[in-house]
């Protein structure tokens, strides 16, 4: 995560490959997560037919929103070369937010929710100016995070408002709401990330940031657009996670920060050197949310070994991403 | 004709009676969130016995058990729709919040599905709710408290995990219990978790600042730890009211063998999911007036009977009941008055 290993990074770049053979190496990790995310749909739609369908879609995949959110949040401190442990007690605090103050009294709820990011900017800038190990400092406020949660909501309750229960209740026309508005957040991020000049510059910042500095750009200031998107999709994570289950526990989001991490790497992101992809990463986290909960329990796995099943289908699913980017290399 | 009407009402109301035939065809899952603890794993195996041998006598066509890998809201929820989507027709479930999981449980109700909700309840409310008097069980045991030292004295109260409606329940009978019996008085409060270790450190850290104590409520788990501190701390030993754990009731038996000890116990039986399941299975059979709300009695150990029951409870386990169809209807009987 440190500046000595953000220099080893371009080393870890694809290097004498010829053109051809590059392109088609990152093709096929560009098309990875896709593939994973259709053998996992096979694999459902073989044991659940029924599962394949608007209906079906729509209760499978609309608790896979706020885990897409969450990992696009964690993508961008992945993109600089650091990680965020909060993410997931983070989720949780805007939950109970959500479902307290942003019902009864909006305007406090929405400078609560903004000066969240505001802090999360801060943190940016704090690992930057002291040079600290964003591990130990996010680590530190996960606990921060969960303390706030269990003091707005100490006891498991709450609501969500009701604007926000309309918009996740939302049923288009022909196509389900989860998969219309993965198609939104990842088509946002890659255009805003991958196809913008400052979107390179952030990228940059986690690829080589001695060449970003000595060509004239703020480090801090990458760092800290980089932790305040983060912040930003940890906010929208909350709030839809919020609008699903209506209602909200300090707990609710603790296992969003391995899911999330999990998902990054999943849709072919590198925990260092800037290489991340949003639309892989929205990928990665549809398929971890199906492999881990509906494949799981159409499956019929015998109670004692449903949890091992679990950890074994999340090893699997990752082990085959590390196969294919290694015979990249 | 006439008797022909006669004969098929006859028929009708033999079939809403036994409910053998009416739900044959219905699939029953079990959606749990943490199978971690001597107190699930017996939950699991009660439900496991009763549910087979439901199956086998053709009563429901299947009873499967889902157990989320993590204990998190969102896992259970995600597993509540697709428990939807594998289209059974009842849900028994023991829920990570008894609120955050509203939203699933909604869809299921929605999509025509019974959910019955034990142990950790749901609040929606198209949902059941079988629920331990878990007041009336704090009452109970000063009152039973009240047998054992008619004198009355001074009562060590140990609380249970902070923040949950169980704690509260149960505390709130204690207090009423208290209440009617003037002769006691409440004179330290510690919290046990409902672990002996928890309980054990917490009564040995208090027990020097306290006068002398007459008596420990408590509420289960607790029990044989607070025999430990009082043992430790060279103590006369209390009336220490027991919690149906294996090492408590095993304490006990040793107490009254060398000196015809008395107490109490009572604790929630485990196979109250059996409960649950019957509840469902009452439901799907029709049944439209099942209160959403089922106060179900827990399981009490006297003088008499603990020894009998001890044998039966694993090494490290606690004492469960499997609740048969007929309970069911009995208790759903008790709570429509």
């Amino acid at each position: 995560m440190r500046p000595e290993m953000t220099a080893i990074a371009p080393g870890t770049l694809p290097k004498a490959s010829p053109r051809g053979s590059a392109a088609r190496a990152r093709m096929l990790r560009g098309l990875l997560p896709a593939l994973s995310l259709a053998l996992v749909l096979i694999a459902i739609a073989w044991l659940n037919p029924r599962a394949i369908s608007y209906f079906g879609f729509n209760l499978m995949l609309n608790l896979a929103i706020p885990i897409a959110l969450a990992t696009i949040a964690q993508m961008f401190v992945i993109a600089g070369n650091e990680l965020d442990l909060s993410i997931g007690t983070f989720v949780g605090f805007v939950g109970c937010v959500t479902a307290t103050w942003l019902r009864d009294a909006p305007l406090i709820g929405i400078l609560v929710l903004i000066g969240s990011i505001g802090v999360y900017a801060l943190l940016g800038a704090l690992i930057h100016l002291r040079n600290l190990p964003s591990i130990v400092v996010t680590l530190g406020m996960s606990f921060v995070w969960q303390g706030l949660a269990i003091l707005i909501l100490p006891k498991p309750g709450g609501k969500a408002p009701d604007w926000l229960l309309s918009i996740m209740s939302f049923k288009p026309p022909y196509v389900p709401f989860p998969i219309l508005a993965a198609l939104l957040i990842a088509a946002v991020v890659h255009f805003g990330l991958m196809r913008t000049s400052y979107g390179v510059i952030l990228r940059g910042s986690g690829g080589n940031a001695a060449a970003l500095r000595r060509a004239g750009w703020s480090l801090l200031k990458t760092k800290i657009v980089l932790f305040a998107l983060t912040g930003l999709f940890g906010v929208l994570s909350g709030m839809a996670l919020i609008g699903i289950t209506t209602s909200a526990d300090a707990n609710i989001g603790n296992g969003y920060t391995l899911l999330s991490i999990a998902g990054v790497i999943l849709g072919g992101g590198e925990f260092v050197g800037g290489r991340v992809s949003p639309i892989g990463a929205v990928i990665g986290a549809l398929t971890l949310a199906l492999a881990a909960s509906p494949l799981l329990t159409f499956m019929h796995i015998p109670p004692d070994w449903q949890v091992a099943a679990n950890g074994a289908i999340l090893i699997i699913v990752l082990a085959a991403r590390v196969l294919i980017s290694r015979r990249e290399r | 004709m006439k008797k022909l009407l006669v004969l098929s009402a006859f028929a009708a109301m033999l079939a809403s009676g036994t409910a053998l035939a009416d739900t044959s065809g219905k699939k029953i899952a079990f959606s749990n969130n943490y199978a971690g603890n001597s107190w699930r794993q017996a939950m699991l195996d009660s439900y496991a016995i009763v549910t087979k041998k439901a199956v086998d006598d053709k009563i429901v066509a299947a009873a499967d058990v889902f157990t989320t890998a993590d204990k998190e809201v969102p896992t259970q929820a995600a597993q509540v729709q697709n428990l939807i989507l594998q289209g059974y027709d009842a849900i028994v479930i023991n829920a990570a919040s008894p609120d955050a999981l509203n939203g699933a449980i909604k869809q299921a109700c929605d999509a025509g599905i019974v959910v019955v909700s034990f142990d950790g309840t749901v609040t929606e409310p198209c949902a059941y709710r079988v629920v331990v008097d878990f007041k009336d069980m704090g009452k109970q045991e000063v009152e039973q408290m009240a047998k054992f030292q008619p004198k009355g004295g001074n009562l060590l109260e140990i609380r249970g995990l902070a923040g949950t409606s169980i704690d509260e329940a149960i505390h709130a009978g204690i207090l009423e219990g208290v209440a009617a019996h003037p002769e006691f008085k409440i004179v330290g409060s510690v919290t046990g978790d409902w672990d002996q270790t928890t309980a054990q450190k917490a009564v040995a850290t208090i027990l020097p600042s306290l006068p002398d104590v007459v008596g420990v409520v408590d509420q289960g788990g607790d029990g044989y730890g607070a025999a430990q501190a009082f043992a430790a701390a060279g103590k006369p030993r209390p009336t220490i009211i027991m919690g149906n754990r294996q090492d408590e009731l095993k304490w006990w038996k040793e107490q009254k063998e060398k000196d015809g000890y008395k107490t109490w116990s009572a604790s929630i039986a485990p196979g109250v999911s059996t409960l649950a399941f019957w509840v469902a299975q009452q439901v799907l059979d029709g049944r439209k007036d099942i209160p959403h709300d089922l106060l179900v009695p827990y399981l009490a150990f006297t003088q008499d009977d603990f020894e009998a029951a001890l044998p039966k409870i694993k090494e490290g386990g606690v004492a469960t009941h499997e609740y048969t169809q007929e309970d069911a209807i009995a208790a759903i009987k008790a709570n429509i008055k």
